[in-house]
């Protein structure tokens, strides 16, 4: 297996921290003109998907953590786990909840996601960067008003809330950044 | 791949009038400018700045610090051989130096140091100097002065570790500090008290510094003498004669009372050394050139390096040191 330096480090790398994969989020080189360089990071810990700062000595290396992002398609769930399927090799897999984190939120049948797996288990689900879903419920349309830039909360089929602009109607279908969980537009 | 610059044309006109501004203030103090190599066969020692060696051997230098002080002795030489009553020069230069594995929001790999000797001067007055140049770049730029303000290193430590820098015999203090913050103290400087004081100060005390304002932090630990000499602070504690300038928590400079013994000189280079080798950090060869200059005689003279990219990213809230490169690391 690899070796990383704090030199290497950059957002979405994956290291072993303390027997855990690991993946940085963000760092910053941190160093006083004649003293020790530091990396001063944000990690988050793949297995309980927990977010924290982390600052190295510069020059220390680790383990690049044997964590595979495969693309894999959402089946169902089933209540305890969430089901995906390789559609390559058509393998399944379960997903439990720690490792869908939030995720569970945006998703769809059928959807492709991102799935990260640790020792063939998978540890961490990203979902599509964007999403396309039909709103189950929200306040009554304000018609013609498209200017005032105000918005409502609509609820989503999957348990999300999106903010949407007034003009937006039950039933309709929009489309949604998971990864800021705002509405993008309408979907004709 | 960009390959467009990084930095706006307004920023180059920024960097451009910076520049000028400079050289017209040196001119107007009577400072002499000069050009001194890039490519040294000797290198900086300091454990921490390294190098970037080229195939024939030589190394692009990190500071033009070493042929600078060489001029100096042998301008002292030459009239001192000569006879003649002419005034010992002070000498000033804009040099592109290089730092390898430097690179962040602060720093690349290539950049600009602003270099200049003061000769007769201690480090304190030449923070007096330091101050009459930033004052007129300021006005260069019809900017209202920030004004400087001063703090003691020692007295920052003590102040919050309740131990002076160099009773520090381990570094469980600093340890115990970051704990009972909940800060991230990485484990791999349990053993290096001069590491544990850089994240210690990174992470405790330049928060504290005012954060539209130059600060001078002004006697380091001896410890961390660098290139300054040994002194006495008021309180009678040995401290380096060296200072650093910050702008909020951004470093700037750093200024020493220049160091002239080359014995002394010659022992804190073989102690780098030797700290390299503990750190697994390659050696370099001793400027030779220096110590000998040393020994022919330096004049007793302050010196500073002051990083013109990050006095442009302050002096016009620039974000990222790439806002003020043409090309930065990423784009070179």
């Amino acid at each position: 297996m690899a070796n990383y330096g704090t030199n290497d480090f950059k957002g979405g790398l994956k290291i072993m921290l303390d027997g855990d994969p690991h993946s940085i989020v963000s760092n910053e080189f941190v160093k006083p003109g004649k003293g020790q360089a530091f990396t001063r990071t944000r990690v988050r810990n793949l297995k309980t998907g927990r977010v924290v700062e982390r600052t190295f000595k510069g020059g220390e290396s680790f383990e690049a953590a044997d964590v595979m992002d495969t693309p894999m398609q959402f089946l169902y769930a089933d209540g305890e786990h969430y089901h995906f399927m390789n559609p390559e090799t058509f393998e399944q897999l379960a997903a439990d909840k720690t490792a869908v984190g939030d995720a569970y939120l945006w998703l769809m049948d059928e959807a492709m996601c991102e799935v990260t797996l640790y020792n063939g288990q998978p540890m961490a689900v990203t979902p599509p960067n964007f999403v396309e879903m039909v709103i189950k419920e929200t306040d009554p349309g304000l018609r013609g008003d498209t200017a005032t830039g105000g918005t409502k909360p609509a609820h989503m089929e999957t348990g999300a809330t999106v903010k949407v602009p007034l003009f937006i109607e039950e039933g309709e279908k929009i489309k949604i950044d998971t990864r800021s969980g705002e509405y993008v537009s309408r979907v004709k | 791949m960009n390959w467009r610059p990084g930095a706006s044309l307004s920023s180059l006109r920024e960097a451009a009038l910076l520049r000028r501004s400079i050289h017209a203030w040196m001119e107007l103090q009577g400072v002499l400018e000069v050009q001194t190599p890039a490519l040294s066969g000797a290198a900086a020692t300091d454990p921490h700045v390294l190098s970037i060696r080229t195939d024939s051997g030589r190394f692009l230098h990190t500071s033009p610090e070493f042929p600078m002080k060489r001029l100096l002795a042998a301008h002292a030489c030459e009239i001192a051989e000569s006879g003649s009553l002419e005034r010992q020069p002070d000498l000033y230069q804009i040099a592109t130096v290089f730092r390898a594995e430097e690179s962040g929001r602060f720093h690349n790999t290539e950049f600009t140091l602003l270099e200049w000797y003061r000769v007769g001067m201690d480090h304190v007055e030449l923070m007096a100097d330091l101050e009459t140049l930033l004052q007129s770049v300021w006005q260069a730029f019809g900017k209202s002065w920030p004004g400087v303000q001063s703090r003691r290193y020692g007295e920052e430590v003590h102040r919050l570790l309740g131990v002076w820098p160099e009773q520090m015999t381990s570094t469980d203090t600093i340890a115990d500090y970051f704990a009972a913050a909940d800060r991230s103290y990485p484990e791999a400087i349990a053993t290096d008290v001069d590491a544990a004081l850089d994240l210690f100060m990174d992470e405790f005390v330049l928060p504290e510094f005012a954060p539209d304002a130059f600060t001078l932090l002004v006697d380091y630990p001896a410890s961390q003498s660098a290139l300054a000499r040994l002194g006495q602070d008021d309180q009678g504690r040995e401290v380096a004669q060296r200072f650093e300038l910050y702008f909020g928590q951004v470093e700037l400079a750093n200024g020493f009372h220049e160091l002239s013994d080359a014995a002394t000189q010659r022992v804190r280079f073989e102690s780098d050394l030797l700290k390299r080798e503990r750190l697994g950090v390659a050696s370099v060869p001793v400027d030779e050139h220096l110590l000998d200059a040393l020994s022919a005689g330096l004049p007793d003279c302050a010196g500073i390096a002051l990083g013109l990219e990050r006095l442009h990213m302050v002096l016009a809230q620039h974000e990222h040191i790439r806002e003020v490169l043409s090309f930065d690391d990423q784009r070179a």
